[in-house]
Order: structure tokens, then sequence, then C-alpha cells
């Protein structure tokens, strides 16, 4: 029953509907951080902005390319979100980590 | 039951529907073994993505140690990255075109998609390398500072990927012209389209944290 279920032909899976929705979106989300830096923006605002874009960019990647995502692929799913929790250990805590030693690095005023 | 239910589900979506000719007993068992290959695929793709991680979180730490040298913001050319970007970005569309192709079973438009990934993937490699050059000619190689050598550790990884993408799928044309379209080809364009939407999203992750925010500097 499952099985049958798993062969039916008029699924919208991986069709080409999803590649182009998703190739305009990553498009849009491709120009739009580029425009803002080409256009001078600076500052933390903005850096925070084009992390945002480039957030939004990759689950946009994940869903429409990948197509992950669906009830139906959660092993994927789960190794995906243990790779993600990995990675923000080590990228945050990376960045954790070398910020602190660096501000206790900072060459000590005069008394 | 349960645990058949859960593998065959689990990678459903990325397989090609069967050809009619497959018997069902033949299938299911192409189908289960499949399923192990393309999960086993995806679950190398994550540990590739650890590597990554390790890169990216080395140049966070030492992005902005220029030692004197070039800053990111002097060696970037944005309107160059966009180009290199929109190259790799079409060709992840253009892939996605060679599954779709690949599920109605037309084999002329999975070569012709193939070879336009290809020659995408072919000029983002190219417009890379040329700025690799440019900037070695200019004095800013990897043994100038912490940063640059931050940065061709983490793009020129990032490029060897593609290259090795680039040989597989060389490998997947000829294939795809020679071999009929039984239940071992799909699983093989399925892992390498795997492979070259995860170089997509990498390269996200640079343009942003490399080339936006060291511009913006």
């Amino acid at each position: 029953m499952n099985v049958s279920a798993t062969i039916r032909p008029a699924e919208p899976r991986g069709g080409l509907q999803s590649y182009v929705t998703g190739a305009l979106l990553a498009l849009a989300l491709t120009l739009a951080p580029f425009a803002l830096v080409m256009s001078g923006a600076s500052g933390t605002n903005a850096v925070a902005g084009i992390f945002g874009l480039a957030v939004i960019q990759i689950v946009v990647h994940m869903v429409f390319f990948l197509h992950l995502g669906r009830s139906d692929q959660r092993w994927n799913l789960t190794a995906f979100v243990f790779t993600v929790l990995i990675v923000g250990i080590l990228v945050g805590g990376s960045y954790w980590v070398m910020y602190h030693l660096d501000h206790n690095m900072m060459p000590m005023t005069m008394e | 039951m349960t645990s058949e239910l859960l593998t065959v589900e689990t990678v459903r979506p990325w397989i090609p529907p069967p050809s009619p000719q497959i018997m069902p007993a033949e299938q299911s068992e192409h189908r289960s073994g499949a399923v192990t290959t393309v999960l086993g695929f995806w679950v190398y793709l994550m540990s590739d993505c650890l590597l990554f991680a390790a890169l990216f979180a080395t140049y966070s730490v030492l992005g902005r140690e220029f030692a004197g040298g070039p800053t990111s913001k002097e060696l970037f050319d944005l309107p160059y990255v966009l180009a290199e970007t929109l190259c790799l970005l079409a060709s992840s569309f253009t892939y996605g075109m060679v599954m779709v192709a690949l599920k109605a079973g037309d084999r002329g438009r999975v070569l012709g998609f193939l070879l336009l990934t290809f020659v995408l993937g072919l000029g983002f490699i190219g417009l890379e390398v040329k700025e690799f050059v440019r900037m070695i000619g200019e004095g800013a190689g990897p043994d100038r500072s912490a940063f640059l050598s931050a940065f061709f550790t983490l793009v020129g990884t990032h490029g060897l990927h593609v290259t090795g993408g680039l040989v597989w799928m060389a490998v997947m044309l000829v294939q795809a012209s020679l071999r009929r379209f039984d239940a071992v080809l799909p699983i093989r364009l399925t892992c390498l389209s795997l492979f070259w939407h995860f170089l997509d999203i990498i390269w996200i992750g640079v343009f942003t944290v490399v080339y936006l925010a060291g511009a913006m500097s």
C-alpha cells in the first residue's frame, strides 16, 4: 500500500515549477544584497541585512532545489538539523572564544 | 513493514518514477538500494558541510588580519563576483532541468542540460582562477597575510569541489549518452544533483561572508 503510494505519477515533487520558483527567488535574494553593498551601505544593520538574506536564500535552495523539509524526508532532515547544530557550535563557538581571547590580549593601559 | 516505509519514504522525492518495463519486485529492490545510496551520499555532504564550517570559522577569525597588506575592500571586485555567482546559480537551475528531463525519460534534454550545466560550471571556475591569478600577480597571494591564507583556503576548497563536480559531470555526460536509462544512472545523476546544489549553497555563504562583508568593511 505504501509502495503503491510512492509511485503515484502525478506528484508535483521536484517538478519544473519548483525549480523555476526557486531560481527566481534565489536570483532576487542574490541581487538584493549585492545591490545593497554596491550602493555603499555599511554598518551593523547592513551586515545583519545581508546575513539575513543569505539565510533566507539557503532555505530557498534547500526547499526548492533539494526538496528538503517535506514530511517524507525525515532522515535527511534529521541529518541536516544535526549538522546545523554542529555548524552553529563550531562557527559561533570559534568566534566567541576568539573574540574574548582577543579582548583579553589587548594591551593593558598604564595604571 | 514500518522500516520499509521509513526508508522508501525518506528520499522518495529524489527518485525518478520507474520506467514501466521494470517489474514491480525488481523495482522495489532498486528503489530501496537507491534510497540507501542517496541517503548515504547526503550524510557525506553533511560531513563536507562540517569541513566548510571549520574553514568559515577560520576565515571569520582571521578575515581582518591584513598584516599591513591589501585589505579585502581593496581586493574584491563585486561586479566580477556577481558574475561568478550568477554562473553558479544558473548552473544549479539547469541541473534542476536535468532532473526534470530525467524523470520524463528524455535522453536528449538530459544530455543538453547536463552539457549546459557543465559549461556554466566551467565558466565559474574560469572566472575564479582568473581572479586568483590576478590577486597573486598583485602580490596578494596566500602567503601575504592571515586574511589571504584563510581566503585562498576557503574559496580554493570550494573551487576544488566544483572542479571535482565538473569531472564527475563529464563522466556522467559520457554515461548518459552510452548507458541505457536503467536503475543505476538515475541514482548517479541524483547524487551529482545533491552535490551540485550543495556547492551552490556553500557559495551563498562565501559571497556573503567573504566578498560582501569584506567589501563593506
